[in-house]
């Protein structure tokens, strides 16, 4: 049994056994859904279904009915796609770099987490695939031998290496998610009563039986998959980067890019995970296990980083003028005072500004606060990608070339759509899926859990 | 042959993992232990050697690295060189460090993936498996002890009876087997 110091705010919080845990966690799936989550599912799956209208709509009309034209090549597509793998950097961080890093209150909230970066690495890839045009020819990413003569794919190309990244972190992320969610569907399969529910849980446990070999190949397999999915984490946003780093676009063209990426997503990823958990806790009744502590800890996390970020916008802005290139230090003066000023500032205001109130201790401890703070971080964070993408290349080096991007009604379809998409998946998955992972919780009741650790023998035990 | 196998129920793992302490310091076998969450420090006292997988994921890893050098040399360099702006590729060592990112996303998926399936295989966890524990609540709150009178010719049931009496268990079943 693992101890902690005294001192140290408990986990669990209230007076909880292991069948309390199952029950608390098993209760929500086996009930009948409340009509709050009708409501919310219906409301999700219709702005779900407008998306996909609209990306019929693209496929079927061509790339055109975006807002794009000759100056700006890029716009919504690549900011929603780099927005939904930065939300989608939370999940593998918690579950793997607070793993090797022993952070135990991570497992409150890894599985949902978990799942909340699957689907938006789902969201973030249905952008690329998308603007390729044609979606069935979309294999042609991978190196296939061909009937085209010697024809491969660049793997010089940042975007080859975006494809490689991007479908080995889904892949191993969904591996390591999957691999923890064994043994709790084996707890849901044998509690099940109706004789549906028996069978679809017993296919997804895969007859877990729970033998002593069987936990002590888990643990190491958790173990190693942490680590392996630890350097991922990083490198995933490094080589979304790269997609601009390695251009030669002033704005673009920066070397700090894949540290401050890398910080904007672990930023991003934070925020939602907060803005999901915070209401997911409260319909689920799950406030003994994912309390005020948890929200402080990620509330940290998002300071940390909001506030890394914060130094690389002031970074970048510096160097723009120290280089002496005329052209970097224009990029930065036109998104500070530009047409698009109000982006930049948005971006400044909810990225740099906001996080740094976490500083004070009543702020990060208020749910109320952190939820506002959440969604205001998400904001900024897809203005940081608009402004990036748009700002650098509205104006380029011909001044009769200079354009402004206006979104078309398919751009804002598109993207609308897929945070309808988002929710539907993760309404499924709080409806039918363990969304805490009940039985690693077990094993930090006795360290963590309040009753324990106010029991008069919890320090002279052992 | 019949066999009678003696399934020893606690509520909880600690007076489990004392039990099977008592037991194994009498000469007892136990075969198996089933439980909902790891139990710490149970390993070493029935007898389970540490997993191997690590070493399989580094196998596994080193396959990707090869397979992703091999296939990038062939595509890049020895199929079709790329020239860019006059720079053919004529060797992989002079253009390593674009190969860098992929080498790394192909290495991890391979050792990830891999050590994945292997585990999952040696587990015998597959879709659609039945599940094998003796009583569903050991995958809620109950540990479960299994001893099987086969392995333990060396002592009688009744003196496994006797050690067990006072481990503090909180069922005991026996059940004959084929």
């Amino acid at each position: 049994m693992q101890k902690e110091a005294a001192i140290r705010e408990p986990l669990i919080l209230g007076h909880k056994t292991y069948h309390d845990i199952t029950e608390d966690v098993c209760r929500p799936i086996e009930d009948k859904a409340p009509k709050m989550w009708y409501i919310l599912f219906g409301i999700a799956l219709i702005i779900g279904l407008y998306g996909v209208g609209c990306i019929l709509y693209l496929l079927g009309t061509g790339v055109g009915v975006w807002g794009l034209n000759k100056t700006i090549g890029w716009a919504w597509d690549i900011t929603n796609f780099v927005w939904w793998v930065g939300i989608g950097h939370a999940g593998t961080l918690i579950s793997a770099v607070l793993l090797l890093f022993r952070q135990k209150w991570r497992m409150a909230i890894n599985r949902s987490a978990e799942a909340m970066t699957i689907f938006a690495v789902f969201m973030a890839g249905l952008f690329p695939l998308i603007h390729m045009g044609r979606l069935w020819v979309g294999y042609w990413v991978l190196p296939l031998p061909n009937q085209f003569g010697s024809l491969w794919v660049n793997f010089n190309s940042p975007l080859l290496w975006d494809v490689f990244a991007i479908s080995t972190y889904l892949s191993v992320s969904l591996v390591f998610w999957y691999i923890g969610l064994i043994p709790d569907f084996a707890t849901i399969r044998d509690r099940a009563k109706k004789p549906l529910a028996k069978k679809m849980y017993s296919i997804l446990s895969f007859g877990w039986s729970g033998r002593a070999k069987n936990w002590n190949r888990f643990e190491l397999v958790s173990l190693v998959l942490a680590g392996l999915a630890t350097p991922l984490v990083f490198s995933v946003h490094s080589i979304v980067s790269f997609d601009f780093a390695t251009s030669v676009i002033p704005g673009w063209h920066t070397t700090i890019f894949p540290p401050y990426f890398v910080a904007g997503a672990v930023f991003s990823g934070f925020a939602m995970v907060q803005t999901l958990m915070l209401v997911m806790r409260k319909a689920m009744g799950l406030e003994a296990y994912i309390h005020t502590k948890h929200v402080e800890y990620m509330n940290v996390v998002i300071m940390v980083t909001g506030s890394i970020v914060g130094t690389a916008y002031i970074t970048e802005l510096f160097i723009s003028w120290y280089s002496g290139v005329e052209y970097e230090a224009y990029a930065f003066l036109n998104r500070a005072t530009g047409p698009y000023w109000w982006a930049y500032w948005s971006m400044m205001t909810c990225n740099v500004i906001s996080p740094q109130l976490m500083w004070f201790r009543k702020l990060r401890r208020s749910l109320l606060f952190t939820f506002f703070i959440s969604i205001v971080v998400n904001i900024g964070m897809w203005f940081e990608r608009y402004v990036i993408i748009v700002t650098s290349i509205h104006r380029d080096y011909v001044p009769a070339a200079w354009s402004m991007h206006y979104p078309s009604h398919i751009d804002i379809g598109v993207y609308v759509g897929t945070i309808g998409l988002f929710f539907v998946f993760f309404l499924l998955f709080a409806r039918f899926f363990p969304v805490l992972a009940l039985n690693e919780v077990k094993t930090i009741l006795k360290g963590s859990g309040q009753s324990y650790k106010e029991s008069p023998d919890y320090h002279n035990h052992h | 042959m019949s066999d009678k196998v003696i399934y020893v129920m606690y509520d909880d793992d600690h007076i489990l993992k004392d039990g099977a302490k008592k037991l194994v310091s009498n000469g007892v076998k136990i075969s198996e232990v089933f439980s909902p969450f790891p139990i710490h420090g149970i390993d070493p006292i029935i007898g389970i050697k540490n997993t191997r997988l690590g070493i399989m994921a580094f196998l596994y890893g080193i396959t990707g690295l090869t397979l992703a050098t091999l296939g990038m040399r062939y595509f890049m360099v020895v199929d079709w060189p790329m020239n860019i702006g006059g720079k053919p590729n004529f060797t992989y060592l002079d253009n390593i460090l674009a190969f860098v990112p992929v080498t790394f996303e192909f290495t991890v998926l391979c050792a990830a993936h891999g050590m994945a399936i292997t585990y999952l295989l040696l587990n015998k966890t597959l879709p659609g498996m039945p599940a094998q524990n003796p009583d569903p609540r050991t995958t809620d709150d109950k540990f479960v002890m299994e001893i099987r009178l086969s392995e333990n010719s060396n002592i009688t049931e009744e003196d496994i009876d006797a050690l067990l009496s006072d481990t503090g268990y909180f069922e005991l079943d026996k059940k004959e087997v084929k």
